[in-house]
């Protein structure tokens, strides 16, 4: 065996992929062979580290150094520098570059530093397509533990007591529905895992599979061990083609080790697991329509119950459980229950990944105890709101979840205080919005995709939602009508109480929640005609000052539908209101300032 | 794999060999690596070290560089920092002192004296 005295880590993640680390990692191959460092560092590919936008990502071990958006012409100073010399290159740390104490390694970059990683644990520390590092970092020792040592009754009451919920959006408690599942009886069961992720934005499930496949495969084997299956299927979108590619590896290494197949460790337990691939409809992620699709047929929604822990895969009892929920599974097992119910809140056990996105200044993917407050999240690990605009709300839960007012930024995040504030946890999208979001317009987005996404099988959800849309298409373009509101309102009402499955139940949330926080904007827009956040393009317009004009016509130029008309030096140019589409060009480029948006 | 008793093998194989990216309580070994350092024969007391510390499975001992201390007539300069952070600073090292120190400093915990930059200091 070699020694290597380095390791560099490079990113090979969806995001890291996109901003091109393969080049890096071709790149840093050569240097080394021409600095004949071969031998002595070793180039390791892994899965994301959560700063995707920073990406490419490259970590270098022992330092445990970060560097973020390395290019190319930047690996023959990296390799310089740090590999041959020790010298960390500083420029391209990852973090607040401008701090006295530069962030030097992994775990002092702020955006680390309040995170917990279990669900994450090896994500960006090991290369996902060998599973001898999986190993080596505990891998498949739960699973070890629970075929010798426990009983099944064991291994359900262990994930009882732990207090984990489903990380796919509901929150049931996993123990509690491992335990239906047990109990049912046929002549066959199934495990199943949801990697649909379906929720715009969010891409943690997407990240487990592409750093660390083999936790959600063993976390499976010891489901089915607990609930007496012998046959597992993983339910990924096909449009997450490294995911798919890492998820095949791994199951290939765990069947050619043992660690699924027949007589698994000499302990006769029995286990397979096949890959299912999803087109990438929302409602397939509800779990009826995405048994069906497993089974080949139309990814409708059913009626619950039977729920799938009595009635689920081809009519046997089926266990079905996030990405994210089997994450946490090993760790479990062997570091107790009792630990991981020690973090959290009282009835939000451990920790929840989220895809932070919008406006805030480090996107990615975090993981936090639950409890963990919004603020914290904004601007502890989120670094705050570019430009310094102040905060307005985060919406979680998706296309089903609903808004977080600034007023409410110190609530302790878990699934009771979301849902009880007219959010939900979902399935950890989380987008940051400043005070230039509208939030009808924001609502608009999310009821949009809905309408697109429905199925078409039931009525409420399939015309109801479309005529939501209509009354805030108009409410948007200046259109809004006096009771328009209160229209909203009962079709919402209707809709939650007839739709046959989640996707609808929960559709009407963003606009429910964006009209009990800030139901003034919604007026604003019906009875003024008028948007306070100055984003519905039918309610703003642009004017130049004339006093302020220098006459210099650089708007004019910039136009470009040559809305503005004037002459060079013959007084103050005019916007033709008539022409102009609103898109703030003419604003930017004015070196004077002399043009405004007027809300 | 028929049982974990293989499981085990694989992973303590493994673990030695990526372990640098968890656990950071071995000891360490920095050699100054700057210009001066690498011209006075930095290059081949490292290799020495990685070597030695191969044949003998310290898997846990990190080897590290750094630049360059600023005695340069003194290099090549290797560090050896033990668990507790206590630093020990040989001067003029050779690929054989290297596989010395290893043998004494690293495995014995007995530090070899006359290599000290305290030793060359008062010649
Ligand atoms: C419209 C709709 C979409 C859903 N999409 C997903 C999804 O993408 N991923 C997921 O894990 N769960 C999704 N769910 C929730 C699943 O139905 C199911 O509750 C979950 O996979 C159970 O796993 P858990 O208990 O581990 O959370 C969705 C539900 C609905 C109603
Ligand atoms: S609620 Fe919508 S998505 Fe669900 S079954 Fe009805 S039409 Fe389909
Ligand atoms: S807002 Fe756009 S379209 Fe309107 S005048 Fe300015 S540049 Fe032209
Ligand atoms: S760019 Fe500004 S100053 Fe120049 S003509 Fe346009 S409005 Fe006037
Ligand atoms: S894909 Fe590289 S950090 Fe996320």
């Amino acid at each position: 065996m070699q020694i290597y005295r380095a390791h560099v880590l490079v990113c090979t993640g969806t995001g890291c992929t996109a901003s091109d680390s393969e080049r890096v990692i071709s790149e840093l191959e050569k240097q080394l062979q021409e600095k004949q460092l071969t031998n002595e560092v070793k180039v390791i590919k892994t899965g994301c580290f959560g700063l995707c936008h920073q990406g490419p990502i490259v970590v270098v071990y022992p330092e445990g150094a970060m560097y973020s958006t390395v290019k190319p012409e930047d690996v023959p100073e990296i390799v310089e520098e740090h590999l041959l010399k020790g010298r960390i290159v500083k420029r391209l740390l990852a973090g607040d570059k401008t701090a006295e104490d530069v962030a030097k390694s992994v775990e002092n970059v702020g955006f680390f530093k309040r995170q917990k990683r279990i669900a994450l644990r090896n994500c960006g520390i090991i290369n996902p397509e060998n599973i001898d590092e999986y190993i080596a970092f505990d891998g498949y020792k739960a699973l070890a533990k629970v075929l010798t040592e426990m009983k099944p009754a064991d291994v359900i009451n262990e994930i009882k007591k732990s207090g984990l919920r489903g990380r796919g959006g509901g929150g049931f408690p996993t123990g509690m529905k491992w335990e239906f599942a047990a109990r049912t009886t046929g002549d066959k069961k199934y495990v199943c895992c949801n990697a649909d992720e379906g929720d715009p934005g969010a891409f943690m499930d997407r990240s487990i599979l592409e750093g660390d496949p083999h936790s959600v495969i063993e976390a499976m084997a010891i489901a089915g061990y607990a609930i007496g299956a012998d046959q597992g299927y993983i339910y990924v979108r096909a449009e997450y083609p490294i995911a798919v590619k890492r998820l095949r590896i791994a199951i290939d290494q765990a069947k050619k080790y043992g660690l699924l197949g027949n007589n698994i460790l000499g302990t006769g337990f029995n286990f397979d697991l096949e890959l299912r691939l999803g087109a990438g409809a929302f409602v397939c992620g509800e779990e009826t329509a995405l048994l069906a699709s497993i089974e080949g047929r139309r990814g409708e929604p059913r009626p619950r119950p039977p729920f799938p822990a009595v009635k689920g895969l081809w009519g046997q009892p089926t266990l079905l459980n996030n990405v994210e929920t089997y994450a946490n599974i090993p760790v479990i097992i062997l570091k107790g229950a009792e630990w991981f119910s020690s973090i959290g809140t009282e009835k939000s056990k451990g920790t929840k990944v989220f895809a932070v996105g919008g406006k805030i200044n480090n996107t990615g993917l975090v993981e936090i105890p639950m409890g963990t407050t919004l603020r914290e999240v904004v601007y502890d690990i989120g670094g705050g709101i570019p430009g310094g605009k102040k905060f307005k709300a985060a919406q979680t839960g998706g296309p089903s979840g609903g808004c977080i007012p600034a007023s409410h930024i110190d609530t302790p995040i878990d699934y009771d205080t979301l849902t009880a504030l007219g959010s939900m946890m979902g399935s950890g999208g989380m987008i940051i919005m400043d005070e230039d979001t509208c939030m009808v317009d924001i609502a608009r987005f999310f009821l949009e995709f809905t309408v697109d996404e429905s199925c078409g099988k039931c009525p409420p959800c399939r015309i109801g939602t479309k005529r939501m849309l209509e009354i805030l298409n108009r409410i948007t373009e200046g259109k809004g009508e006096e009771g328009d509101i209160e229209k909203l309102e009962r079709l919402a009402k209707n809709i939650k109480a007839a739709a046959l499955c989640g996707l609808g139940q929960t559709a009407p949330n963003p606009v429910l929640s964006t009209l009990r926080y800030f139901r003034d904007e919604y007026e604003a827009h019906v009875r003024d005609k008028r948007c306070p956040a100055g984003v519905c393009k039918a309610m703003i317009s642009y004017m130049i000052q004339a006093d302020v004009c220098k006459s210099c016509g650089v708007c004019a130029r910039n136009c470009p539908v040559g809305a503005i008309e004037g002459e060079r030096k013959k007084g103050p140019f005019v916007i033709n209101q008539d022409k102009c589409i609103k898109c703030g060009a003419c604003v930017e480029k004015c070196p004077f300032n002399a043009i405004s948006k007027n809300v | 794999m028929k049982s974990i008793a293989e499981l085990e093998e694989i992973r303590k194989k493994t673990l030695e060999e990526i372990s640098m990216r968890k656990n950071k309580n071995g000891m360490r070994v920095v050699v100054g690596m700057a210009t001066c350092g690498i011209a006075a024969g930095a290059r081949p007391v490292m290799t020495a070290f990685l070597e030695e510390l191969k044949t003998r499975n310290l898997h846990d001992v990190q080897v590290t560089m750094t630049g360059c201390i600023g005695v340069c007539r003194l290099e090549p300069i290797v560090d050896v920092i033990d668990t507790d952070g206590n630093k020990v600073t040989y001067v003029k090292m050779t690929p054989e002192k290297a596989r010395r120190v290893v043998a004494e400093h690293i495995v014995n915990g007995r530090i070899c004296h006359d290599l000290t930059i305290g030793a060359a200091e008062k010649e």
